[in-house]
């Protein structure tokens, strides 16, 4: 073999193995739930091969179904909404601040690392019945009885927004980190206002960060199902909770393919957008 | 820069700083408490919660599942992690952009979808809820953050050291082992410790993979809550959090001193 034809081979022999891995352990199995969703459930639990349409015309006709899906967008928009103006002056301060940038990063990371599981279930120490918050109100002499502030979708939200703001900060922070401040001072000495000048010039230099944060809290808080089962009410279900249920406690898997299939279908469509109009790079460096 | 707007922006940033932080800070606050129940008025100071952690059979085992368990998978992301990614870095790959999108597919799927077309398809194959499909799982989706971690740093490695070795004799496989390995170390301990801390932190996939009666830490934890929160979890939570954030303190420490060493 010639030592050209060796060379184009090394990478390949690198990349075969996490290819293999992605092929064979995402790509082939999003095929074959595919195909798994036109399968049918039977009464005695055994799964019958075939084309049948009875799983999407339930998926796609029931109301049920409906209704939970436009509420699940809606509390990801909400959330993301919410960590938008929560977090990009947040990203704003760090970026621009005098002082140590590096530790303020790194403070904002410590929480981002600290288990998902821990920090929702944290809430409940804060709103629960005998909660700090309770407990405090119940000091000054505000209520006398504690007051049930948990378990409805605003704390679903609340938890949400706990998780995700770091993903918005820290995406916000790249692409304000990335502008040239020269151009904020050549606007002033030009003689636009600093609001001015940071309407005009860094906020739409600073959109893509905006946009790669929150795709990333949309994507990541409609496809939740732990934060409703913690912070939520019986009332609060969300799309993937749907799934589980369908997948681990029905055991209807035709019918949780299909109903993964038409969340990922919903939340791919959202990548799909974002990719055509900004690319993947931008989202590549905030996770990076 | 001053003013009553960066003010604003300052202040504004702290709270959400406290947004942050506070809840946590309760749940390490109330670990120590001397109540039997797991909430306030604090009553005492008192380790007793880590000791009961420390004696509850349930809890230790999980831990060990979930060190075992974050062990091979940032093993095994971390070999196919680095190897992928010196071809991307390195080689002028035909196609390389599809490449890196697709291995970077498994955090634009959502987990639940992940999980569950794996779960259904190692199912077809007589794959049964196992350990090992647990394994499959958390290499599957931590292996982009490896790749993406590993990537970042290997770009700022030289070439030319490695081409200076090779033409003082050094075979490929010499050059690998005594140049390239020790330079990308720090990148290759930041992607292991990266999937660990992933791995250990996951529960969306593993409630979906995991066999009846194995637990890891998170999913134990989500079945404690079912009843009420306990002082208990409080104490595991605070030892989740220093585990969770002490390690990759310490990979940040340990990359650092190794570039100060390196020199390069």
């Amino acid at each position: 073999m010639s030592v050209e034809a060796r060379e184009a081979r090394q990478p390949w022999i690198l990349l075969s193995p996490a290819l293999i891995a992605v092929v064979l352990l995402l790509i082939v199995p999003l095929l074959f739930i595919v195909v798994y969703s036109f399968w049918l459930r039977t009464a005695t639990g055994a799964d019958q091969v075939g084309f049948f349409l009875d799983n999407w015309q339930e998926a796609l006709s029931d109301v049920f179904y409906r209704d939970i899906l436009f509420g699940t967008l809606r509390v990801a928009a909400i959330t993301t909404l919410v960590c938008g103006l929560m977090g990009y002056p947040a990203a704003f301060f760090i970026a621009r601040s005098r002082g140590n940038r590096a530790i303020l990063l790194l403070m904002l990371m410590l929480p981002f690392w600290i288990s998902y599981i821990i920090r929702t279930m944290s809430w409940i120490n804060i709103l629960g019945v005998s909660g700090a918050f309770n407990s405090f109100l119940m000091a000054v002499g505000v209520i006398d009885e504690p007051i049930q502030m948990l378990y409805n979708q605003t704390t679903v939200i609340l938890g949400l927004v706990h998780f995700l703001l770091p993903f918005m900060i820290l995406n916000i922070y790249v692409s304000l980190d990335g502008i040239d401040t020269n151009l904020e001072d050549a606007a002033n000495s030009l003689g636009a206002t600093r609001w001015q000048s940071f309407l005009q010039v860094t906020l739409p230099l600073s959109l893509p960060g905006l946009a790669a944060g929150g795709l990333l809290c949309f994507v990541l808080g409609a496809g939740t199902y732990i934060t409703p089962l913690v912070l939520g009410g019986p009332r609060d279900a969300m799309f993937a909770n749907l799934v589980f249920e369908a997948i681990i406690t029905q055991l209807n898997w035709p019918l949780g393919s299909a109903l993964s299939l038409m969340l990922l279908v919903v939340l791919g469509a959202l990548v799909l957008i974002y990719n055509r109009y900004l690319g993947m790079a931008q989202l590549m460096k905030g996770l990076g | 820069m001053g003013g009553l707007g960066w003010n604003l922006i300052r202040g504004w940033a702290i709270l959400v700083y406290i947004f942050m932080f506070l809840p946590v800070a309760v749940v390490v606050l109330l670990s120590f408490n001397a109540s039997q129940f797991g909430s306030f008025p604090m009553t005492g100071f008192s380790f007793r919660w880590f000791v009961e952690l420390a004696n509850n059979d349930a809890i230790l085992r999980a831990f060990r599942t979930s060190m075992i368990l974050g062990f091979l998978t940032a093993v095994i992301s971390t070999t196919l992690g680095v190897l992928a990614s010196l071809a991307l870095v390195r080689y002028r790959v035909p196609g390389a952009s599809l490449i890196s999108t697709l291995l970077i597919a498994p955090i634009l799927v959502p987990e639940v979808v992940l999980a569950v077309a794996l779960l259904l398809f190692l199912n077809f194959l007589s794959i049964n809820k196992s350990f090992a499909l647990l394994l499959a799982g958390h290499v599957i989706f931590t292996l982009p953050f490896v790749i993406l971690v590993v990537q970042a740093r290997l770009v700022s490695i030289k070439r030319d050291i490695e081409e200076a070795a090779m033409s003082l004799g050094a075979s490929p496989m010499q050059t690998f082992f005594q140049i390239t390995l020790p330079l990308m170390l720090p990148a290759v301990l930041a992607g292991g410790l990266f999937a660990f801390t992933i791995s250990f932190d996951d529960i969306t996939g593993t409630l979906f993979w995991k066999p009846g009666g194995v637990e890891t830490v998170p999913t134990q934890i989500f079945a404690m809550l079912r009843n009420s929160i306990s002082p208990e979890i409080n104490a595991l939570g605070t030892v989740m959090i220093v585990m969770t954030v002490g390690l990759p303190l310490l990979g940040v420490a340990i990359a650092r001193q190794m570039t100060r060493k390196g020199g390069i």
